[in-house]
């Protein structure tokens, strides 16, 4: 890190001391996101209290050449906020006022550093703000705008980039600019679109506008059993079919219900070979008229039971039970191994199938919870981290998952971003010109790649100058990368 | 000319118009080039009723989509005005119409593009599922681009289960704030209505709800005004009333609308509005350069659609642009030699 200890007396006077780790111990905390199987020490983290801050942290950064890495809450889960040794973090925890606000456009204001969950707190009981993460209570919406978050109630309500209509994101120069607003269909490029879901790479935003809608006003939820997911998932594609869109339908198979039952106590069936949670929002009058429906379509389908929550308690509960599948896991296996793939909802038999095939092959057991809506399974691949070869083992077997996800007409992820964890996957479901497409972009926004380098993308990628004549990069010629 | 070929001819070319349905080719500054057109790519690629998503060639017209999957029960939720408007003009240009309300525009509705890049690639982007994160969302960039950054050649869409009972209810008011009020009061409630727009001709204005499903009546009785059963002819004038000798888009919000409908009312135009979007299109007989100006000063931004070449170059029709020396950044990368409908938004 060339002129790295004048950076960080830059960084000091930006900031003020306290607000720069330097000291190894301490940075030690911000060495992984959610995602732990990957660490890294930056070189420094610096904790900016305003947007000015960030912006001048930023262009400090720039001037000295060196990378940097945005972090919101930590929760990511694909290692986009894994630091770079040779970098600074920019933490953004401090950021996080709403500044505005605004009921009567159904508008928020805030700052990224924000929680989820205080969005919608700041805009009930009346209203809310739909992408729901299962982290909501503590990730970040800086996070959620770098991941395009979705959640359990995005197959009804979409995902965070439906509803972000404006963003004051400081550019890696520096610079600062407001993509869209309050308004919709600003003239010219959508450039608000296409930041989300960037995972840091573009920039940082300091400011987040968000749109809230209206609270549905009435909510019912019910789940039933059934002998398998390829059983559940009939009863899936019938509820749809029938032009029901539930506010939520989440699967979970046989060994989540015994991992999650142990902590949340829902006195589900521990012989079920899945568990289907049906939730249906909306209208009072139109939840009565359908509601009913998808308990029959459910039996229709061969559920052994449907249970209907009776109340908001035990609705919590059924809730918990889902939420739970993450953390309950740990009772089953010492470590596990998350994905994040999606399939079109109808390969779901020939999908599960693929992967029942694959944890005997390896010798591994896997479970499922699937967002089961919108396709999008969370396989986790159980093993211990304590015998020789199982991780590798466990990782290998998550990628034959990736690629039969993608094979059947899928994504290499739903919610959980590319971050480093994924990279490796990004050629089985885009071609080089693809890649070559996206790295325009990226050099529009970064030409000199300090944002976030090294997420994403599969292999290092350099910009030319454009248009203009060419210059051999040191890495270019030593065989370290491709330009474009 | 295949997809391949779109790419090829753009890598030979100097300064293409793009083309599909020709239905807009009035919006944007004027331009003169040769015309690339897309029209003949004009498949369903793929209707997949059971995961409710389709892939479509951009020169497949609209009313084509739109009943392959009626046929199904399903629907594509954009209503722009068509006459015959295929789907990558709409992507291209980011109309929308009164559907607008529940189910977003274009760029909310793409899953995925494949686009030919002035380089002669052909570069895919998103996927064919309705999630997905991988990889930069190169489909919002494409969607209200106007073909300046890349042709669109195949998008991929998500569908909707096709409403089977609806009915609109009519809120009338005479005066502009006093609509404006009562559509905000609608906006607010979880109705969770189809469409909600306004509507302002004269000296007077409604605003216009839509409810589906089984229990529409019942949610109707709530609302004050009249019911409405066979509302096709409502709908068809509110997006009729997108398109006219000069019109306007008016980018505000949902309080902002108030002022939009007095404006309305004093220059004698005729304006429909999505109520919870803040987004209005003002329809005028007949405009020049100082009431567009005038306009912007007071409502803010506002898009000139339809309007006679002469009035297009007279005034700037897309207003100023945040964000601008970065969109020339994003568009110089893509279309370095400015190939892609040159001149037409960004000069």
């Amino acid at each position: 890190m060339d002129g790295g200890l004048k950076l960080i007396e830059e960084l000091r006077g930006i900031c003020g001391d306290e607000h720069v780790v330097t000291e190894h111990h301490a940075l030690r905390t911000y060495e992984s996101d959610g995602l732990l199987q990957y660490a890294a020490v930056p070189r420094a983290a610096v904790l900016p209290a305003t947007g000015d801050e960030v912006a001048a942290v930023v262009r400090a950064c720039h001037t000295a050449g060196v990378p940097w890495v945005a972090r919101g809450s930590g929760s990511g889960l694909s290692g986009g906020a894994l630091p770079l040794e040779d970098g600074v973090l920019v933490v953004l925890s401090r950021l996080r006022r709403i500044l505005e606000v605004d009921l009567d456009n159904q508008r928020v204001v805030c700052e990224p550093g924000v929680t989820n969950i205080a969005i919608s707190a700041a805009v009930g009981p009346s209203h809310f703000y739909p992408p729901d993460p299962s982290s909501q209570i503590v990730c970040s919406i800086g996070g959620n705008v770098a991941e395009n978050s979705g959640g359990a109630h995005c197959f009804k309500y979409g995902f965070t980039t439906n509803y972000v209509c404006g963003l004051e994101v400081v550019l890696p120069d520096g610079s600062v600019v407001e993509l869209g607003g309050k308004e919709l269909d600003l003239p010219g490029y959508d450039l608000c679109g296409v930041f989300v879901g960037s995972e840091g790479t573009l920039g940082v935003a300091t400011k987040v506008i968000v749109r809230v809608v209206p609270t549905p006003e009435s909510v019912r939820t019910l789940v039933s059993f059934f002998e398998s997911p390829r059983h559940a998932g009939q009863a899936v594609s019938a509820i749809v079919s029938a032009g029901v869109v539930p506010g939520a339908i989440e699967m979970m198979d046989n060994l989540t219900i015994g991992a999650s039952e142990a902590m949340a106590h829902a006195g589900w069936p521990l012989d079920a070979g899945a568990a289907l949670l049906v939730e249906l929002d909306g209208p009072q009058a139109e939840l009565e008229a359908t509601f009913d429906q998808v308990g029959e379509l459910c039996e229709k389908a061969g559920c052994s039971e449907v249970r209907v929550a009776r109340d908001e308690a035990e609705r919590q509960v059924f809730w918990k039970m889902r939420k739970s599948a993450f953390p309950a896991m740990g009772r089953v296996s010492s470590h596990y191994y998350v994905q994040d793939s999606v399939i079109p909802r109808t390969a779901l038999a020939e999908v599960l199938e693929r992967i029942d095939w694959l944890a005997r092959e390896y010798d591994l057991q896997v479970a499922n919870v699937f967002h089961a809506g919108d396709g999008n399974l969370h396989p986790l691949v159980c093993y211990d981290g304590h015998a020789e070869g199982e991780a590798e083992r466990a990782e290998e077997l998550a990628g034959e998952i990736v690629v039969a996800c993608v094979e059947a007409g899928g994504s290499i992820t739903g919610e959980h971003g590319v971050g480093v964890d994924k990279k490796r996957y990004m050629p089985k479901m885009f071609s080089e010109a693809d890649l070559d497409a996206f790295q325009k972009l990226r050099c529009a926004f970064d030409p000199d790649g300090l944002a976030n380098p090294g997420k994403v993308m599969p292999t290092p990628r350099l910009c030319g100058e454009v248009p203009g004549p060419y210059r051999e990069h040191p890495l270019e010629k030593a065989g370290l990368a491709e330009r474009f | 000319m295949d997809a391949a070929g779109v790419a090829a001819a753009l890598r030979e070319a100097s300064g293409v118009r793009v083309v599909a349905g020709g239905t807009k080719l009035g919006w944007g500054r004027p331009i003169e080039a040769p015309e690339l057109s897309v029209a003949e790519l004009d498949a369903i690629v793929e209707h997949n009723v059971g995961d409710l998503t389709a892939i479509l060639q951009a020169g497949c017209p609209l009313a084509t989509a739109r009943e392959a999957f009626a046929a199904e029960g399903q629907m594509l939720a954009l209503d722009p005005p068509d006459d015959g408007a295929t789907i990558g003009g709409v992507v291209a240009t980011g109309d929308s119409g009164p559907l607008r309300h529940r189910y977003g525009s274009p760029r909310d509705l793409v899953l995925g593009v494949q686009v030919a890049l002035p380089d002669g690639s052909l570069a895919r982007a998103g996927s064919k599922v309705i999630k997905n994160v991988a990889g930069y969302d190169l489909a919002k960039l494409m969607s209200g681009a106007y073909g300046t950054l890349g042709v669109v050649t195949e998008v991929s869409v998500r569908l909707h289960p096709k409403p089977r009972e609806w009915l609109t209810v009519v809120v009338r008011r005479d005066d502009p704030r006093a609509l404006a009020a009562a559509a905000s009061e609608l906006t607010h409630r979880p109705l969770e209505a189809e469409r909600l727009d306004l509507r302002w001709e004269g000296d007077a204005g409604a605003v216009l709800v839509q409810l589906c499903g089984a229990s529409a009546p019942e949610r109707a009785a709530t609302i004050d005004g009249e019911v409405v059963k066979d509302d096709e002819e409502l709908w068809a004038a509110q997006r009729a009333a997108q398109r006219g000798p000069v019109v306007l888009r008016v980018s505000s919000t949902q309080q902002g609308l108030a002022d939009v409908l007095g404006a309305a009312r004093e220059h004698g135009a005729l304006c429909v509005a999505r109520a919870a979007h803040g987004l209005a299109w003002l329809r005028f007989e007949a405009a020049d350069a100082e009431l567009v100006t005038a306009l912007r000063a007071r409502l803010g931004a506002c898009v000139l659609l339809d309007a006679p070449a002469a009035l297009r170059r007279e005034v700037d029709p897309w207003g100023p642009l945040s964000a601008e020396p970065l969109m020339r950044r994003v568009k110089a990368r893509f279309d370095p030699y400015d190939t892609l409908n040159p001149g037409l938004l960004l000069t």
